[in-house]
């Protein structure tokens, strides 16, 4: 494998975000994926929605731990700081990162088998934290590095190129997040650009945990006949329960929703996520009925997508602990501690 | 049946004894969870309070509630500070443990019981004497309610031990006003508690006991103190602001000694905000996962654990080795391998803790010897972790970290500086043309490196796969083996800047000791008692893997070098061989892991042996 830089050669006529940076400014290195992965994908609409969002690059963090899928914070945003962790360890490397710099914007990068096999722990904890940051899950039912074995996402009856189908229940990152309490849970198909890019948006504005749970086909060991991670199977099942537009504070609503269609959510910053419902049954704010939703429909074989679950009034981990707004690492050391006359006084109890 | 007048018996063996002044070992033996620890606590402070040197050890089950424990306080007037192998006075307050504390009270000692109920007649020992005092019966008479009763049992077992070995009534008075300074019919019940027994002895036994204590000037200017809760004050005053951790004993209270001083001196008093914080992970693997975060992100950052948490954290103390992330790391070791023993003591984590982590990884540690060291090492730890961009361990143990030894007051340099190392400000990176992160520029192995949010130009690729100098993705052999190598140079410095051993150096003497950690007091004690029998030995303690070139030298200039440790197979003696060629021959072990702490009579009988063994060759 290589390490290629790409040339930095841009059109004069790029489009630039409020920054003055162009599209070209949030690419990474070139990918080493297979040619088709899922993965790219995501990796284009990571890049699209930060540029959107006129993120500095350098105040943004990309985290990840192993896997094809954490290769890829090397593929997007150049100027970010970047840590590839171990197998399965983004979440606590986030968390810790986090705890210390809470100016940042976090962006953490897993698949299938970092997430819910070996990291499933602590999974499952950064979520019961609300820790603010934007979870991306590639999830393609397979172990890409070591050549194809069966992850914990895949179905039922899902067949592998060769040997037995799945026997075993899937893990659902989704329900799964929704179970813990995690405040704001989407699901999206990297062949669905437009769904996926407003939803990362939202991801990395929310205030609190964020789960994106995108099927990302792997194109090299499940993307065939009987597999129902390939992009044929997903094109076909999955169905968007809502859609959402992400407005920026500075921006006015203005596209027209039908009453009991749109549903405005105001994010902490003053942005707005509009929710439209494809589903008008479908509430995003009720934990349970998400929940029983996506049972239905998952049970019936179909992939529901869109923002499936948001809640903006839970403290996220900082505010639960109640520490100082500013970053503790950015704190002066001066005020750390009482001195050596305060240590006379703390030595009271030792005399 | 007990002895229907004991006075008799005490003043028949009485004989016996030579009367000690501030020499002597109190064993209390109580059932854990009924309160005696603030009792022992009381009676040991009184001790110190009166100016005489205490050690105050606790050997207690991996329980909540039932199980027998012990606590063990010597009195030293000499001022050594390990535990003496012997038991003078037992108070046995657990009938579970009856026969077995009756065993350990060295011939001519005393033993104090509960005399509420008859003994087995079989339980008895005709040259120890037996101190009866119905201190149930008292209790029960005396106070109202189960709890308070035997809460007021202990204290009253303190008294009894006051009248026999003549400790002051007014200074436990004044600790336990002290103590209950806002409730003050606490400070009478328990004075009354402590009248009961202390006027029991007094009325029924000749008092005080040949073995008594006696006002000294001693311990001015000393605390006593456990070590976790030195090492948790110490990162406070490191400037320690993120600590995560998964709790396991012992290090437990080293966390909870933080928290509870980051509660005072770390809250805004208008906003009531922290500036700390304390994350409690779901396992090891994901406490240093945060740990080495928060380091990435500029804190500083520690994490408190064990031996088994060490195990489980080192995919990542590996990662952290190769990517360059400072972390503070403090090993409160217990007894080993597996679970071993969680509340007993030793120290054989340090070739895991060496080399913890797959592939060619050595990692810095410290030895703190007492709780002292415990905290002015802690800044020091963070010190070398954020100047060689590495994971530091504090490796102390069970008997350090869990309890009390008497140590000078500490103090704090109010100019310290915490040294963050090499790391680019907005400022620099502005003025460079390219930043790369594992350059070594100033030829000492140490790269510069940059933290998240501070500059666009600062931003890299934080990675434990094959990286270049440069900081990019390699798997070319000659660009991996550059940054292996160098990560050699580094080690090298760091070599130059850990603290140096502690070394007492006769020319006369052509043997030696060398220990590490909590085997200090018991060595030195050891040192002192083979002087009166004519071996002079010299002595080194290291503080801190690697080893300096000045053990290389101690080691280099004496014949034999007696390498006293806490554990079977002879760790530091291999760390010794293998980081500084030491000549094996001349490495002899002296091993003690049993997990009780190290005592001085183990260091001397040993020496002996090993002498003579020399001299029979």
């Amino acid at each position: 494998m290589t390490y290629i830089a790409k040339p930095k050669v841009s059109h004069p006529s790029l489009r630039k975000n409020e920054l003055g940076l162009t599209k070209r400014d949030y690419e990474g290195v070139v990918s080493t994926l297979c040619a088709g992965c899922g993965h790219d994908s995501v990796t284009a609409a990571i890049i699209q929605a930060v540029f959107e969002l006129n993120i500095e690059p350098h105040m943004m963090a990309k985290m990840s731990g192993i896997g094809c899928s954490s290769k890829t914070p090397a593929y997007f945003v150049s100027q970010a700081h970047g840590f590839n962790s171990v197998h399965g360890r983004m979440p606590s490397v986030t968390t810790g990162a986090n705890a210390a710099n809470r100016e940042l914007t976090y962006i953490g990068v897993s698949g299938d088998g970092d997430s819910l096999s070996i990291g499933v722990g602590q999974f499952v904890h950064a979520i019961r934290r609300n820790l603010n940051m934007c979870y991306i899950i590639e999830n393609n039912g397979v172990y890409g590095l070591t050549k194809g074995q069966f992850s914990a996402s895949a179905d039922i009856g899902s067949k592998p190129k060769k040997g037995m189908a799945n026997q075993q229940e899937p893990i659902d990152p989704a329900s799964t997040a929704l179970s813990l309490g995690a405040t704001y849970i989407a699901r999206s198909f990297s062949g669905d650009k437009e769904q996926l890019v407003p939803l990362i948006k939202g991801a990395l504005m929310h205030r609190g945990f964020a789960l994106v749970d995108v099927i990302s086909p792997c194109v090299t060991f499940n993307d065939h006949e009987g597999s129902t991670k390939s992009y044929s199977h997903t094109r076909e099942f999955y169905h968007h329960v809502t859609n959402i537009d992400y407005v920026q504070p500075t921006e006015e609503i203005r596209a027209s929703y039908e009453a009991g269609e749109a549903m405005p959510v105001e994010l902490h910053g003053g942005e707005v996520i509009v929710l439209r419902k494809v589903d008008n049954q479908y509430d995003p704010t009720s934990r349970a009925s998400a929940f029983a939703y996506l049972r239905d429909r998952f049970n019936a074989g179909e992939i529901t997508t869109g923002l499936l679950y948001v809640n903006e009034h839970r403290e996220e981990m900082h505010e639960l602990m109640g520490n100082v707004d500013t970053p503790l690492a950015k704190l002066p050391y001066e005020g750390l501690n009482p001195g050596n006359a305060g240590l006379k006084q703390i030595q009271a109890r030792y005399r | 049946m007990s002895n229907p007048r004991p006075w008799q018996a005490v003043l028949a063996v009485r004989g016996k004894h030579v009367t000690r002044v501030n020499d002597v070992v109190i064993k209390i033996a109580t059932v854990n969870g009924t309160g005696s620890a603030s009792a022992n606590g009381l009676l040991r402070k009184s001790i110190f309070r009166m100016g005489v040197p205490v050690v105050g050890k606790n050997y207690f089950p991996s329980n909540i509630q039932g199980l027998p424990t012990w606590y063990e306080i010597r009195v030293t007037g000499e001022g050594y500070s390990s535990r003496a192998d012997r038991v003078d006075v037992m108070v046995a307050m657990n009938a579970q443990t009856y026969a077995r504390d009756m065993a350990d009270v060295v011939p001519g000692g005393w033993l104090v019981y509960d005399s509420t109920w008859p003994r087995s007649s079989l339980l008895n020992r005709d040259d120890i004497t037996i101190i009866g005092i119905p201190l149930s019966r008292m209790c029960n008479e005396h106070f109202e309610g189960a709890r308070s009763r035997i809460l007021m049992k202990n204290i009253a077992y303190v008294g009894a031990i006051a009248a026999l070995l003549d400790v002051d009534l007014d200074v436990v008075m004044q600790l336990l006003e002290e103590t209950f300074a806002a409730k003050k019919h606490l400070v009478d019940s328990n004075m009354e508690a402590i009248r009961l027994g202390y006027d029991f002895a007094r009325e029924n036994f000749p008092c005080p006991l040949p073995v008594r204590v006696e006002k000294m000037d001693k311990t001015k200017g000393h605390i006593v103190i456990d070590g976790n809760t030195a090492a948790g004050l110490g990162a406070m005053y490191a400037g320690a602001t993120v600590g995560a951790w998964y709790p396991i004993t012992p290090s437990t209270s080293l966390m909870d000694a933080f928290r509870n001083f980051c509660a005072k001196h770390r809250v805004d008093p208008e906003t009531g905000k922290r500036t700390y914080a304390i994350i409690q992970a779901e396992d090891e693997l994901a406490a240093i996962g945060m740990v080495l975060g928060a380091s990435w992100a500029g804190a500083r950052s520690f994490t408190p654990t064990s031996g088994p948490g060490i195990s489980l954290m080192s995919e990542f103390i590996g990662f952290a080795y190769y990517a360059e992330i400072p972390a503070v790391i403090y090993n409160v070791q217990r007894v080993g391998p597996s679970t071993g023993m969680p509340t007993r003591t030793q120290q054989c984590d340090l070739i895991s803790c060496a080399y913890a982590s797959h592939g060619d990884t050595r990692h810095v540690l410290l030895f703190p010897g007492d709780p002292a060291e415990c905290f002015w090492m802690s800044p020091v730890a963070f010190d070398l972790a954020e100047r060689l961009q590495t994971p530091v361990m504090m490796l102390t143990d069970l008997d350090i970290g869990m309890n009390d030894w008497m140590i000078p007051e500490l103090e704090w340099d109010d100019n310290y500086v915490p040294d963050r190392g090499k790391v680019l400000g907005a400022e620099e990176l502005e003025k460079i043309d390219k930043f790369y992160r594992y350059l070594d520029v100033d030829g000492d192995g140490i790269p510069y490196r940059t933290l998240p949010g501070v500059h666009p130009k600062g931003a890299y690729f934080t990675r434990g796969s094959g990286h270049t100098k440069l900081g990019a993705y390699t798997e070319d052999s000659a660009e991996y083996q550059d940054v292996l190598d160098r990560l050699l140079v580094k080690w090298e410095t760091a070599r130059k800047l850990v603290p140096e051993a502690e070394i007492r150096y006769s020319k006369f003497n052509k043997a030696a000791i060398l220990t590490i950690g909590s085997g200090d007091g018991a060595c030195k004690e050891a040192l002192d008692r083979l002087q009166q029998q004519k071996v002079g030995l010299n002595y080194c303690r290291v503080k801190a893997f690697p080893f300096s070139d000045a053990v290389r030298e101690f080691i280099d200039k004496h014949e034999v070098v007696y390498v006293v440790e806490q554990n079977r197979d002879a760790q530091l003696r291999t760390l010794l061989i293998n980081d500084i060629d030491a000549d094996q021959r001349k490495l002899v072990p002296l091993l003690h892991y049993n997990g009780m702490p190290l005592h001085a009579g183990f260091v001397v009988e040993r020496v002996l042996e090993e002498i003579a063994k020399g001299q029979a060759a």
